[in-house]
């Protein structure tokens, strides 16, 4: 090595430049070494010779003043390369022999690892994707979601007029910028005309400055302009980009082209990026294809239909942003028109960070979630640990000899952590491999109702987080076995004649206590799963107000002119769609409503009786349906009084149907059908009273419900709900025929189960449930397999001391029951342990149950069979096997 | 052997290679030991084999250089000789023992009622 380096390196900076350099070139530099040594002896031979002596003694005199010629080397390999590393490129090398000699251990110890690792990543990324992970704004943490204090009617409650949106927008002092969108577009909302078949999809009208105020940047074309959004303006559109992707081939060049839209030619002006996806931050579970700037001047008499989004200026905070906008609030128009309109908004404008309102209320779920596969890896550790502390005592010997020949306990416990290390990290080589997988699998899960699910990912923060809980892992159950095998006394390991002579009962504690942490931890895992799955079943048990199975819906398209005399046309066209759909063999029943339950919604005032005297804000706003004849039937809702008929029609009386909560707050005797009731200004006569309907969600409770007439109201759209007893998607075909026939315009559209809408709404529950539940069982497993891995263990250890007891005439069920005793008495202290923690963790997840009490003792009970059982059944094994051991092998086998 | 002891011999026996290095110019291992043992009248017990651990030591450090050669009565053997930078390393180390010594020599040669 050439001294000719920069004299700037100082000493040891360059020391450490040729230490690692030379850990690279270890054989060279010991064939150089070897050969040196070689020339110096005899260099001191030829010395010692000229000195008068004779070779040999020459040579033997050499060789005394020289020393040790291993030791030289030793020593010269410590001062010139990386002694620790090469330290543990030894241990690695050490292990990885082991390991591979000892495989049925090695496989076994990887798999668990994987799959505790693997969950463990899997929901990291979601919890990553969901609370973690800022949302994919410019500067998220200035966004705010606009709404009024929650209260129970829907959509309508949550979002504000037009009207207040500009005077807000103009009043405020603590925003960049304010924008919205409009709360009450359906899926498949418009067609793609003018290429063969209309094609559905889904449109949102956002106001011109939204995507500048989330700050979103198209990838070509441009955005909305603020003319955009006023009367008279040129139609144009903004594409989402898996729309231009699937329906345009990514084709660049369609920026500037128009497109037909509804039959109206609009110019597609730019499309966004891929990862702004608005269902994935708005309204998880759907996908929208296409933005149009929403016209305020058409929207004024709309009512409540912006949902507000807002950029609070740089440095106010959220309160600074919400004391502004109450003192806004007051001086607020519902609409300009009507001048006392003015303070209509009664309820506080609250603001949350958007962040907050997208996945506040997932917090709680998921870090149960992350809490529950927490337990998960440390279960993975305990039996880790155990099966290695099982390894290590017959591994004593081994052990025992390397202390005598001089290792030290830290080099003992270091060669063992190594090799948990070497475990670890292909588990969770593995690990990432299945958590890819899972993340993939979720990713793509467009109908569960999570938000940001889409943008679950494995990145480089679960990465990190992989390596960490690796080596966590690693040193979790590679330091017990070590630190106990380095207690060892070598003197009795090595006199000690190995299986038969019983290794310490200090060992077996360490193991039972292993194993009742194991059998502890699943208990809490199972009664939390089992709580969840009991609320979730309570949910699936809820009387939705309907039947959602052998129901299907589908979007219809019809023209009713849209003018004073579309409720006449309506009534005849959908009596005709209905006729003929109802023709079609295996419908029972068929019927039309502008909204479904648990899809879409809208409020408007509520019914009140004329000349009572109510409370400002006394009745709560009505959820309203315009429906025809038929549907209430097809739904599979329960009515009392009369349906619809065709006859009422836009010239016959007003006529209404409430559900119960409505009619009953509003005629308390019980008499509402028959009576009149006032509501949009008109007297109306209610002619039934159906049972509740959960119309928004599934868990909360319905609020006040008013059904219209098709014919006596402007409908916002058109679902089509078919009845069947038959599975209903064999209906698919001839409905959608039959429709296509009545109307060759129809496109399309998505034939839904209702069941299908119902499931998409409990969803995020199901999630959970469902995570929780194969967590539980993975623990169960594991903690089998520990009581497995810990009587079998004492079985084999105990072999001559039961062929004794059995020569002595102990019998086979004797011997048995002693066994499953061990068993037991570990299962059972594990168990009572167990409960106790249990009830505490309860009491923790209370929040997430529904309907369920956190003492629940079906649940309780259950966990206790199901946990005694799977013990009784690992131990009732090796018991068996005991049972067997033939006394006269067994004691000639010593 | 505990560490203390190791690091002042691993010092003490750099200094002696350096001091011999920078005395008898280019000298290879034996050489160099053979050197030391006769400037101590061999009252350092040195095992032979331990300078190697020194050498490449203070070849990493840059304080010498090695080269292959061929002794005076034609052996190949590796020859060492002193870095500039060795050379600097001696004075500062010189410096150090000298300074050391005579305070040792001080204390040691301490008397009563001073």
């Amino acid at each position: 090595m050439s001294d000719k380096e920069p004299k700037s390196v100082t000493g040891s900076a360059r020391e450490a430049v040729n230490r690692s350099r030379a850990f690279f070139h270890k054989g060279q530099l010991d064939r150089d070494l070897s050969e040196e040594m070689e020339s110096h002896l005899d260099l001191a031979i030829e010395d010692n010779i000229r000195r008068g002596l004779s070779p040999q003694e020459a040579r033997r005199q050499a060789m005394i003043r020289f020393g040790g010629v291993m030791q030289a080397q030793e020593q010269q390999r410590e001062a010139r390369g990386l002694p620790g590393l090469d330290i543990f490129m030894q241990d690695l090398r050490y292990a990885c022999r082991i390991l591979l000699h000892d495989k049925s251990f090695t496989l076994i110890a990887v798999l668990i690892l994987a799959l505790g690792i693997g969950a463990n990543i899997a929901v990291f990324s979601v919890v990553n994707a969901i609370l973690v992970r800022p949302l994919p704004f410019r500067d998220p943490q200035q966004l705010v979601w606009m709404a009024p204090a929650a209260s129970k009617c829907g959509f309508s409650c949550e979002t504000y007029s037009a009207d207040a949106y500009e005077e807000f927008q103009a009043m405020n002092h603590a925003f960049q910028g304010v924008a919205g969108y409009f709360a009450f577009s359906t899926g498949d909302n418009v067609k793609l005309t003018g290429s063969g078949q209309p094609k559905p999809a889904t449109s949102i009208w956002v106001t011109a400055n939204f995507f500048q105020t989330l700050g979103v940047e198209p990838v070509s074309g441009r955005l909305f302009l603020s003319e955009e959004g006023r009367k008279g303006a040129r139609p144009v559109v903004l594409l989402a980009n898996p729309f231009w992707r699937r329906q345009y081939a990514a084709d660049p060049a369609i920026v500037g082209r128009t497109i037909d839209l509804d039959g109206t030619p609009t110019t597609v002006v730019g499309v966004l990026p891929d990862r702004f996806d608005f269902g994935s931050v708005f309204s998880p579970g759907t996908k929208v294809d296409m933005f149009s700037p929403a016209n305020l001047d058409d929207m004024r008499d709309w009512g409540n239909v912006l949902a507000l989004v807002g950029r609070v200026k740089p440095g106010v905070t959220v309160a600074q942003a919400q004391a502004d906008s109450a003192s806004v609030l007051p001086h607020l128009y519902f609409n300009v028109k009507s001048a006392d309109s003015m303070g209509f908004y009664k309820k506080p404008m609250q603001l949350m960070t958007l962040k907050e309102y997208v996945s506040g209320k997932l917090r709680p779920p998921l870090i149960v979630l992350w809490c529950a596969v927490g337990t998960i890896l440390l279960i993975v550790c305990v039996n880790l640990a155990n099966l290695t502390l099982a390894r290590a005592a017959t591994r004593t010997k081994e052990f025992a000899l390397r202390l005598a020949l001089g290792a030290g306990r830290v080099r003992l416990i270091r060669q063992l952590l190594t090799e948990s290390l070497v475990l670890s990290l292909t588990g969770a080589a593995l690990g990432l491999g299945i958590a890819y997988g899972i993340t993939n699998f979720l990713a793509h899960q467009g109908s569960i109702a999570l938000p940001m699910l889409s943008s679950i990912r494995v990145d480089g923060a679960a990465l990190a987080w992989t390596v960490a809980i690796a080596v966590v892992t690693a040193a979790l159950f590679g330091i017990v076995p070590g630190i106990k095998v380095s207690r060892n006394d070598v003197q009795e390991a090595l006199k000690d004649s190995g299986p038969g002579m019983s290794e310490g009962r200090k060992h077996e504690r360490m193991r039972a206590l292993l194993v009742i942490s194991e059998v502890a931890m699943a208990c809490v895992l199972l009664v939390g799963a089992g709580l969840l799955l009991r609320s979730f079943l309570r949910v699936l048990d809820i009387d939705l107000g309907f039947e959602p199975s052998h129901a299907a819906a589908v979007q219809v398209d019809y023209d009713d002119g849209h003018n004073a005399n579309s409720g006449e046309r309506r009534g005849t066209i959908l009596r005709e769609m209905l006729r003929q759909v109802e023709a079609i063999p295996g419908v029972e029943s068929a019927g039309v409503v502008d909204y479904l339950p648990l899809d879409h919604n809208r409020s408007w005032g509520s019914p009140s009786i004329k000349g009572k005297h109510y409370e400002p804000g006394e009745l709560p706003g009505a959820f309203v349906y315009m429906i025809t004849p038929g549907y209430l039937r097809a739904m599979g809702m329960h009515l009392q009084g009369r349906d619809f008929t065709w006859d009422d029609g836009p010239k016959g009386e007003q006529v209404i149907i409430l559900n119960q909560i409505a009619a009953h707050y509003l005629f308390p005797a019980g008499n509402a059908i028959g009576s009149m009731v006032q509501m949009n200004g008109a007297d109306r006569r209610i002619i039934g009273v159906i049972q509740d309907v959960h119309e928004a969600n599934v868990e909360g409770k319905p609020g006040w419900q008013v059904y219209f007439s098709a014919m006596q109201e402007n409908p916002v759209g058109a679902e089509l709900v078919v009845r069947t007893k038959l599975p209903p998607q064999t209906l698919a075909a001839s409905v959608m025929a039959k429709l296509r026939e009545l109307n060759p315009n129809q496109s399309a559209a998505e034939f839904r189960m209702i069941q299908q809408i119902v499931d998409h709404s409990v969803s995020p529950r199901r999630f959970f449930v469902m995570l929780v539940v194969a967590f539980a069982i993975f623990g169960v497993m594991l903690a089998a397999l520990g009581i497995y891995g810990v009587i079998s263990y004492s079985v084999t250890q105990r072999t001559q001391e039961i062929g004794i007891r059995m020569a002595l005439g102990a019998t086979a069920g004797r011997v048995q029951l002693g066994v499953i005793g061990n068993t037991v008495k570990l299962a059972l202290i594990g168990i009572v342990a167990g409960t106790a923690a249990s009830v505490v963790v309860a009491r923790g997840i209370a929040a997430l149950l529904f309907g369920t009490a956190p003492t629940d003792p079906v649940t309780f009970a259950g966990m206790i069979l199901l946990l005694g059982t799977v013990s009784l059944l690992a131990g009732y094994i090796p018991a068996r096997r005991a049972s067997r051991i033939d006394p006269m092998v067994a004691l000639r086998n010593n | 052997m505990t560490e203390s002891k190791l690091d002042l011999l691993q010092g003490t026996l750099d200094l002696m290679v350096l001091q011999t290095l920078s005395v008898m110019g280019s000298l290879h291992g034996y050489g160099i030991a053979r050197r030391i043992e006769q400037t101590s009248d061999d009252s350092v017990l040195l095992n032979q084999g331990t300078i190697y651990a020194s050498l490449v030591r203070l070849q990493h450090r840059g304080w010498i250089a090695a080269a292959w050669g061929v002794s005076d009565n034609n052996r190949k053997a590796k020859f060492y000789s002193i870095t500039r930078a060795g050379k600097k390393q001696l004075a500062k180390d010189a410096m150090y023992w000298q300074r050391l010594s005579e305070m040792m020599g001080r204390m040691l040669n301490m008397e009563a009622g001073e």
